[in-house]
């Protein structure tokens, strides 16, 4: 299962590289990582139907995580459109209905429980 | 006819003979004289009780009149004595005021009457007369008198007006005088009141300017603590994500070395995937310092800002500093907007000289100058234009012998009516309550008093505004 992880911070794939690191051997994930907006949309447009899963901050420079899902809900990409999964650090009310509103598919704040973001991403039926 | 008049001039001559008739004259003499004296002297302060016994000068001829008329004594010398008797009550009185100019005039024209008399009266006593033509000399002398005295008197009178003019100008300019004195002493008065106010006042003044003095350090050092409190949130987002990777690394590590045991205890250790592991580990220990050192640089970077300053310079890396607020000022917006977005775009010059600068002081303006730019993007892309980007630059370079920080954003910008009290403290265009109006005063203040710097400023309406700070590195 492809994952594509959006973050502005560098250091979050070697964190995701570790975290998963069973899992990435296993050929059960593989990550692919983006440090803006700007580039994840470029990513998906250049590997056609390959994401399943997008998992996104918000707080950018530049384009934001809620800019990025909404390109994603609304531009006309190949198909299958993937998931999209937001993580920020501003877990108030207003931020999540604006993320829910825009499609979101799951919303987690950041300080990431990645045994709860594990069991998620089991839980999603690889395709 | 004849007869009659015969008669008549018998009587006459029996008159004369019997009575006195001479001195009886000479009393509307002392009578003229004493009037006339007295209307020279008619001062209170000339002589009273003299005046007074003036009127009576005439009494003596009446009373030697009727006397000698009841005893029937007739003597012609008796008028002569009188009239010198006369003459010397007039010469006594005007003696005494002699130092009265018209008086001393009427002296003198008593003298040569006085003379005459005493000349007449002696030679009449000693039984002398005159021969031709001393007599006729004599006799025109006592013509002449006459004009003599009168000539003095006239002179007198004139003298007298002249100085009653005189002593009324003499009491006008003395009158004169003593108002402008008594307004001098008023004056005076006034002025010691006055100065006595201004004293009072100025103190006053002190001491306000004490207490205003000590309001504005209070402000300042609240502008400072406001401006941190704008920041508190961005400080904490800023935190936050290097703690997260601390511990993210940390509990990472703690799964790497489990399954090191987990390796080292088994039959068959994988060599390979224990060298992995190790490598990972140390590499994870090194982010988790790297991270650690970050956030503990946003505390001390938090703390310097909020500290009093020590204006002591140390070598600063400008690139550094300017990114670091920039950060801070992006996530102070975003966390209390969070539908603000905007793009940063950072140029920073590579092999920049190191600046001799207060890094909280210079801290303090760029947060200032950052704050801004966001607030004016924000601004902008509240009117809702289409296609509007909100984008903050911030670009370093050398100029010569200066480091130029140049801070541009895309915003509202600032009107060319406004840009000149930017600088001037407590000029704000927020609403009230938002800002202090001290933020681009003091860091004027800091760049150009304490850095010895420039702070300019370019900007257009609805366009862009950019501020550039500039900073000598020698």
């Amino acid at each position: 299962m492809k994952i594509l992880v959006v973050d502005d911070e560098p250091d979050v794939r070697l964190l995701f590289e570790q975290r998963f690191r069973r899992e990435i051997r296993s050929g059960e994930f593989a990550f692919s990582f983006a440090y803006s907006g700007e580039e994840a949309l470029t990513f998906l447009r250049e590997h056609p139907s390959e994401v399943v899963l997008i998992l996104s901050d918000i707080n950018m420079p530049g384009m934001s995580g809620l800019e990025l899902l909404r390109h994603v809900k609304q531009d006309p990409l190949p198909p299958p459109p993937p998931l999209v999964m937001m993580l920020t650090a501003y877990g108030d009310t207003e931020t999540h209905a604006q993320a829910m509103q825009l499609g979101a598919n799951d919303f987690l704040t950041k300080p990431v429980d990645f045994a709860a973001l594990k069991e998620k991403l089991h839980a999603i039926p690889s395709l | 006819m004849n007869d009659s008049h015969l008669q008549e001039q018998l009587d006459i001559a029996s008159w004369k003979s019997h009575y006195n008739l001479s001195l009886l004259s000479a009393a509307i003499l002392g009578l003229v004289m004493a009037i006339l004296v007295r209307s020279l002297l008619d001062k209170p302060r000339h002589l009273p009780r003299a005046r007074f016994w003036l009127l009576w000068l005439w009494v003596p001829a009446v009373v030697g009149f009727g006397i000698t008329g009841w005893l029937g004594y007739v003597d012609a010398s008796l008028r002569k004595w009188y009239i010198l008797f006369v003459y010397g009550a007039v010469v006594a009185v005007l003696w005494q005021v002699r130092t009265y100019r018209p008086a001393v005039m009427v002296l003198w024209g008593m003298v040569v009457p006085s003379l005459y008399r005493i000349t007449e009266l002696g030679m009449y006593l000693a039984g002398y007369q005159f021969v031709k033509p001393f007599s006729t000399y004599f006799k025109q002398w006592g013509q002449l008198n006459f004009m003599w005295f009168f000539g003095f008197l006239i002179l007198g009178f004139y003298q007298k007006k002249a100085a009653l003019k005189e002593q009324a100008q003499r009491a006008e300019e003395e009158a004169q005088l003593q108002e402008a004195a008594a307004r001098k002493a008023e004056l005076e008065h006034l002025v010691a009141v006055r100065t006595a106010t201004l004293t009072q006042q100025s103190d006053e003044l002190q001491i306000a300017l004490n207490e205003l003095r000590a309001t504005q350090q209070q402000l300042i050092q609240r502008e400072k603590m406001a401006s941190l409190g704008e920041l508190t949130a961005g400080i904490a987002h800023e935190i936050q994500n290097p703690l997260n990777f601390v511990n993210n690394f940390a509990d990472v590590s703690q799964e790497l070395v489990s399954e090191l045991e987990a390796e080292q205890a088994s039959p068959t250790p994988d060599t390979g995937l224990e060298d992995e592991l190790l490598s990972d580990l140390r590499h994870n220990l090194h982010k988790i310092n790297q991270h650690g050192q970050r956030a503990a640089s946003i505390v001390r970077g938090m703390l310097a800002h909020s500290r009093q300053s020590t204006g002591e310079r140390q070598p600063t890396d400008v690139n550094a500093l300017a990114d670091e607020y920039l950060r801070l000022a992006y996530h102070g917006l975003r966390a209390k907007d969070k539908s603000f977005n905007a793009t940063l775009n950072t140029d920073f010059a590579a092999l920049l000289p190191l600046v001799p600068a207060v890094p909280g002081d210079l801290g303090r303006v760029l947060l200032n100058l950052f704050t801004n730019a966001f607030y004016a993007v924000q601004k902008r892309q509240q009117r809702g234009e289409p296609g509007y980007a909100p984008t903050v630059s911030v670009r370093t370079r050398r100029a010569e012998e200066e480091v130029e920080i140049c801070i541009r954003d895309n915003g509202t910008g600032i009107p060319a009516a406004v840009r000149s009290k930017i600088f001037q403290p407590f000029f704000t265009t927020k609403p009230s309550g938002e800002g202090t109006g001290l933020g681009l005063s003091l860091a004027h203040d800091i760049v150009a008093k304490g850095h010895g710097g420039t702070l300019t400023v370019d900007s257009e309406e609805g366009e862009f505004t950019e501020f550039v700070v500039r900073l000598p590195f020698r």
